[in-house]
């Protein structure tokens, strides 16, 4: 199923939470939304589902204005940031709910109600608790209950609303990988919520970029990393360092920062954003633009080496290179050295 | 679990003040009433207590808080729902307006009544030409009782179900569950020792009250006297072993109220630990 937002706005008081969102997702995409603390997507993710309204705009389903739907008839699958498993119910009876409420009609029988709820604790292996009690299972076991009871209904559209933002950092990495190989499984429309960027940029098929009720850019993974739109979206895409710049005859020369252009030059200030792997580190002054800096920390623990520098004016920059790289420049902390931007990620005019 | 942090001496101290507190103050004055509800000998309590008048109370004692117990029962998850799951105008008002019958002295309680139905307000004479007796009569009791008691389901349900919020009502409703359905199956179930505990505290009070009840009643012994009315009455009348007596089986049907409360607690521990456990635990 695809859904389709269109001019949604919703104001809390004065708080504008989302501001004419315009978005598309087509059938069997995953997509993430990602933004800070109040960017409003989770808000656009509850408008979707049903459990808010919104003040203006609309939600298409397959192309079917929703405004009058109630929650229980959009079939939307929801996944809460805290489970929100039924405590008082066995796991079985967790995932078995969406089924028991169905009108007696379309509901299925005792056997078939079964049958369903244990190829669905094959699907997320976990066979062997369907008699305990959510406060008996772990974080992570209670997250792949909560997605199978939401998939008990066979929805058109799943929901999930920072899934994985509770569990710890090992188990966060397994169920995000799990979810992904479960999506190209199951191929259903899925939208999630996230403020991890590392969890949008490996899960996702797209990305939604928020920030301040606005979207900020929509593209794959690579586009949004090493093309984003604006500084915003590039500054919670990983760690970046800004450098003013000045732009002359088609030159640009990255100084020392806040460098103050001379009078009457027809040079133009700009910002310049270079990500820690785009930085060239040397010994020995390269060239007149080179920044000098002093080491002052170096993280040599991980699959790159991750430094920090302190340029003369006082201005912390991030490095990082290669453990090769790094035994070879067999660099010390307090050294003095000279860092050049090999590449820039994004730039901007000031003013 | 912090109970290891304590020395052995401090918690020695603050169990032993607890239990020398409670055996003073409510153990020995709870054996004293049956002392002297016996002290004219066995025969003597029974008589006591197979006299009309006492048995007309207990009557009305029971009727009393068999209205007024599932009124507030419902009137009480009515409002703990309306406080916790909803924002609206006035709704601090209605948590202020909860609180008045435990704030405001059961004498005023009573006397409201008093002012609203008496023979001088504006009600109390159309009530006399139609005959309707509502004051100094079984109604005006059963009103100033349910007055009384009111809060009691209310405030036990409000932090309960603050501390469990939404999620899990918004959960049943995604999976297609109706308005009643979700009330039925996740919100009832979750609640339902904090309204357990509500109704037996309601349940207590509204067989126990004495205050508000004594305004409206008139004291008519045998119509319109409850257990606690007519227990002052025949202590009055220096009818020492018949008020213990009575006061006897008061204290009784309190201690059945709370060894019900404690079996069923222990028969469900299990189930209570569970739902206990908010559903936030990470």
């Amino acid at each position: 199923m695809s859904i389709e937002v269109k001019k949604m706005t919703k104001t809390f008081g004065s708080f504008k939470a989302l501001d004419r969102i315009d978005l598309k997702i087509a059938t069997g995409e995953l997509v993430a939304l990602l933004g800070p603390s109040g960017s409003g997507k989770t808000t656009l993710l509850r408008i979707i589902s049903g459990l808010e309204s919104a003040d203006e705009g609309e939600v298409l389903f397959h192309g079917e204005d929703a405004r009058d739907q109630k929650i229980k008839d959009r079939n939307v699958g929801f996944v809460f940031q805290h489970y929100a498993l039924f405590r008082h119910m066995t796991v079985f009876d967790n995932i078995a709910f969406g089924l028991q409420v169905k009108p007696k009609a379309l509901r299925p029988g005792k056997k078939e109600i079964s049958s369903r709820v244990h190829e669905l604790l094959k699907l997320i292996q976990l066979e062997w608790v369907a008699d305990r009690y959510p406060s008996q299972l772990s974080g992570g076991q209670r997250q792949r209950i909560a997605l199978a009871r939401a998939l008990a209904i066979e929805p058109g559209v799943l929901l999930l609303d920072e899934p994985f933002g509770s569990l710890d950092a090992k188990v966060r990495k397994e169920l995000r990988q799990w979810l992904r190989r479960f999506h190209d499984d199951l191929h259903i429309t899925t939208l999630f919520v996230t403020h991890d960027q590392e969890e949008a940029l490996e899960v996702a098929d797209r990305i939604v970029v928020m920030n301040k009720g606005k979207i900020e850019q929509v593209g794959t993974p690579e586009e949004v990393y090493h093309h984003p739109v604006s500084a915003f979206v590039l500054n919670f895409l990983g760690n970046v360092n800004l450098f003013h710049a000045r732009v002359e005859d088609g030159r640009m020369t990255v100084g020392e920062p806040g460098a103050v252009l001379q009078e009457g030059s027809t040079a133009r200030a700009a910002r310049v954003y270079v990500r820690p792997h785009q930085m060239a580190v040397e010994r020995s002054r390269p060239g007149a633009d080179a920044i000098a800096a002093t080491i002052q920390f170096i993280n040599p623990a991980g699959s790159v080496v991750k430094i920090e520098a302190k340029s003369l004016s006082g201005q912390l920059i991030q490095v990082e290179m290669t453990q090769q790289e790094y035994a070879f420049l067999k660099l010390v902390k307090g050294e003095e050295v000279y860092l050049t931007p090999k590449d820039m990620t994004f730039s901007e005019y000031e003013i | 679990m912090s109970s290891r942090m304590e020395s052995a001496g401090v918690r020695r101290t603050l169990i032993g003040v607890a239990l020398l507190y409670l055996g003073l103050f409510i153990f020995i004055p709870l054996c004293a009433i049956f002392v002297h509800a016996f002290s004219k000998g066995v025969p003597a309590y029974f008589r006591a207590i197979q006299d009309p008048n006492t048995l007309a109370a207990i009557k009305l004692t029971l009727l009393t808080a068999l209205i007024a117990v599932p009124l507030n029962l419902v009137f009480g998850i009515a409002a703990a729902w309306a406080m916790v799951k909803f924002d609206f105008p006035g709704k601090t008002l209605l948590g202020i307006l909860i609180d008045i019958p435990l704030s405001v002295s059961p004498v005023i309680s009573g006397l409201i009544f008093v002012l609203l139905f008496g023979a001088q307000t504006a009600l109390g004479p159309w009530l006399i030409e139609h005959n309707i007796r509502i004051l100094f009569a079984p109604p005006a009791i059963i009103l100033a009782t349910i007055f009384v008691t009111f809060p009691m389901v209310a405030r036990e349900l409000i932090p309960v179900m603050k501390a469990q919020g939404s999620d899990e009502e918004q959960a049943a409703m995604t999976l297609g569950a109706s308005g009643f359905l979700t009330f039925w199956k996740v919100t009832l179930p979750n609640i339902k020792w904090g309204l357990f505990y509500g109704v037996v505290l309601c349940n207590a009070r509204a067989m126990g009250e004495f205050g508000a009840v004594s305004v409206v009643s008139g004291h008519i012994r045998g119509q319109t006297n409850t257990l606690p009315l007519h227990i002052e009455i025949l202590y009055n009348e220096y009818n020492f072993a018949a008020a213990f007596a009575v006061a006897s089986i008061l204290a009784m049907l309190a201690l059945v109220t709370l060894v019900l409360k404690s079996g069923i607690e222990y028969r469900y521990r299990e189930e209570i630990k569970a739902t206990a456990k908010t559903g936030h635990a990470v």
